[in-house]
């Protein structure tokens, strides 16, 4: 029996870049991540293709969810209307990747080998942020270019290089990848899936709702920073009169999100693990 | 080298650490020792700051354990509590952890096959058995190649083979000058791997002593001995403050003379030993004794007999 070890021990070090690799092995090494993954960019496709096949100029807008822009409906906005149900696929992922952890007992591994702790929050933002990004962009693309498809010779049809097509679907991307570091966050602040997922479809999708009650002076000044309002504005094509402008939603949206990553923060390296 | 010193740690009211010093040395196996409850995955999540302290201090190689650039090669840890997801094989359990201080994959089959885990390394681990969960969490313990190995109750779930093979791995370990520390609640089974005792009841210290030295306090429990000639031994191993008693023909139990002391005389004289033993059980019984004050969750003699309708 040996326990001797043949590499230089001298090299080990835990890294910033190495607590990175470390994230991104552990996000692709778990089915339920392709699976998720897969639901959300499926949604955001399906909704959209759909959507926009099935358009015809005098239906009314149908019920569509909270968040999906009510306003008049253009080719954008149509590709877009899985943003909603993609929202809450890539938001559970980000949910599992963080409070996963808490709830098999795998951070205590991950905190006893990485015991300053916040790399490792900091590195699973990274790292489901720019893949929610790359794959959804892509997703919303896919979804704009099918729903051209469907859309081919109405009125309201566009194309890729019409003005701020692009930015839109870019928008969509951000705006997801921005809830997925949301989820991973709220996961990491309540260090339980059930919790954290109550929460996440609470924030987007309830608030709105029950924020309607409020009188309506009130309403009007608040409703645009919901964090389901910003970052719907960060997608739309045409901005309503009482939206923000994307620029704005996005700043908006991720403020709401840095506060979350803060309370997060804060959580993790204060309590006990 | 492990030094806690003050030790303190108090969940809401309650004190589950009080003020427990006590030093892991590199080169022995140090038993960490007390009944349930008693604090000592505490004590080990504290080593490795999982949780912080109330009060005190604890110092692992020197400095805190938050402070080292590689955890993983100052300290390898077996806690109580699954600490492994599920739904990652082992194989990438383990290199999710190699990752984050560099460990190259040769280490990580290196530690697979060392806890003979090749043939499962890429089943699911919320597939495995409690045993084979057990060597996954040692050979994550091994796998920074770590100057101090510490395992909160290694043994749980092992079958003898694997029992067998964690003495001889903490050995081996402690022979090459690692410090190891390892809980249990078992005396008997610690004494026969440890070096070093540290008892500790309701979060208070109890020992802090050597193997040999409590085995030979406890040895008021006698040493049985076997042998044709049991009359003649009998008078050899005769002094004042010896008792002698017998259950069968060729069977003693000797009080007063420790075993060392009575394989010494029978060979002298030629008498042959077919057993000698001290008695392990007095180990068990020292060691609840000295923690009978202190046990948290005290069990009750149950009544099994059917009453009498
Ligand atoms: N997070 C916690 N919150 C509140 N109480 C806790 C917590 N963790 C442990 N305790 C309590 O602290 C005491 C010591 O627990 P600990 O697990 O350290 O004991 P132990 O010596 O490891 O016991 P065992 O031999 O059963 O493993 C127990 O009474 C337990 O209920
Ligand atoms: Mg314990």
């Amino acid at each position: 029996m040996t326990v001797t070890e043949l590499t230089p021990t001298a090299a080990y070090k835990v890294t910033g870049p190495r607590v990175l690799r470390s994230e991104w092995a552990k996000f692709w090494s778990l089915r339920s991540s392709w699976i998720t993954l897969g639901v959300a960019v499926v949604l955001l496709i399906v909704f959209g293709a759909i959507a926009s096949a099935t358009y015809s100029p005098g239906a009314t807008a149908q019920g569509g969810p909270p968040g999906a822009d009510s306003g008049d409906q253009d080719a954008v906005s149509l590709a877009l209307l899985g943003v909603t149900f993609a929202s809450l696929a890539v938001g559970v992922l980000g949910v599992l990747l963080s409070a996963g952890e808490y709830t098999t007992g795998m951070i205590r591994s991950t905190l006893t080998a990485v015991p300053r702790r916040l790399p490792v929050l900091w590195s699973k933002a990274a790292v489901i942020g720019p893949v929610i990004l790359v794959l959804t962009t892509l997703g919303a693309l896919a979804a704009f270019q099918l729903g051209t498809l469907g859309l081919d010779g109405e009125k309201i049809a566009l194309s890729l290089g019409d003005d701020g097509v692009l930015r839109s679907l870019a928008g969509a991307g951000l705006y997801l990848a921005l809830v997925a570091v949301a989820g991973v966050a709220l996961g990491v602040l309540l260090r339980s899936s059930a919790g954290a997922i109550a929460v996440l479809v609470g924030v987007l999708l309830i608030l709105p709702g029950l924020a309607s009650l409020l009188p309506d002076s009130l309403y009007d000044t608040i409703n645009p920073y919901f964090p389901s309002n910003a970052g719907s504005a960060m997608y739309a094509l045409h901005q309503s009169s009482d939206a923000l402008s994307p620029g704005a939603g996005l700043a908006v949206f991720a403020g709401w999100v840095a506060l979350i990553l803060a309370g997060a923060a804060w959580r993790l390296t204060k309590s006990d693990a | 080298m492990i030094e806690v010193r003050e030790l303190t740690k108090r969940y809401g009211d309650k004190t589950v650490v009080d003020h427990l010093s006590f030093t892991v040395k590199p080169g022995e196996v140090t038993g960490f020792l007390g009944p349930n409850g008693a604090g000592k995955s505490t004590t080990m999540r504290m080593i490795v700051g999982l949780d912080s302290p109330t009060k005190g201090s604890v110092t692992v190689g020197g400095t805190s354990y938050a402070k080292h650039t590689a955890p993983l090669h100052e300290i390898g840890t077996l806690l109580e509590a699954k600490s492994v997801h599920p739904g990652r094989s082992a194989f990438n359990h383990l290199m999710a952890l190699a990752y984050t201080h560099g460990i190259p994959r040769s280490r990580v089959d290196e530690v697979i096959e060392l806890a003979g885990l090749t043939s499962v390394a890429g089943k699911r681990v919320g597939a495995f058995s409690l045993g084979m969960g057990q060597r996954l969490g040692i050979a994550a313990a091994l796998l920074g190649d770590p100057a101090i190995v510490m395992l909160d109750e290694p043994v749980n779930g092992l079958d003898p083979e694997g029992v067998l093979w964690v003495r001889n791995l903490l050995r081996s370990l402690a022979d090459e000058g690692r410090a190891v520390m390892l809980s249990s609640h078992l005396m008997s089974e610690t004494a026969l791997i440890a070096d070093h005792l540290v008892i500790i009841g309701r979060g208070r210290l109890l020992a802090d002593t050597t193997v040999d030295d409590f085995t030979r306090e406890a040895s008021g429990g006698g040493v049985k001995v076997a042998t044709a000639e049991s009359g003649r031994l009998r008078s050899l191993l005769a002094g004042p403050d010896v008792t002698i008693t017998s259950s069968s023909a060729e069977e003693l139990l000797v009080l007063g003379r420790d075993a060392r002391q009575i394989g010494r005389i029978a060979a002298e004289h030629g008498v042959a030993l077919y057993e000698l033993t001290p008695q392990s059980a007095s180990l068990e019984a020292a060691f609840m004794d000295l923690t009978r004050d202190v046990v948290e969750y005290q069990s009750h003699p149950v009544e099994t007999g059917r009453k009498a309708a």
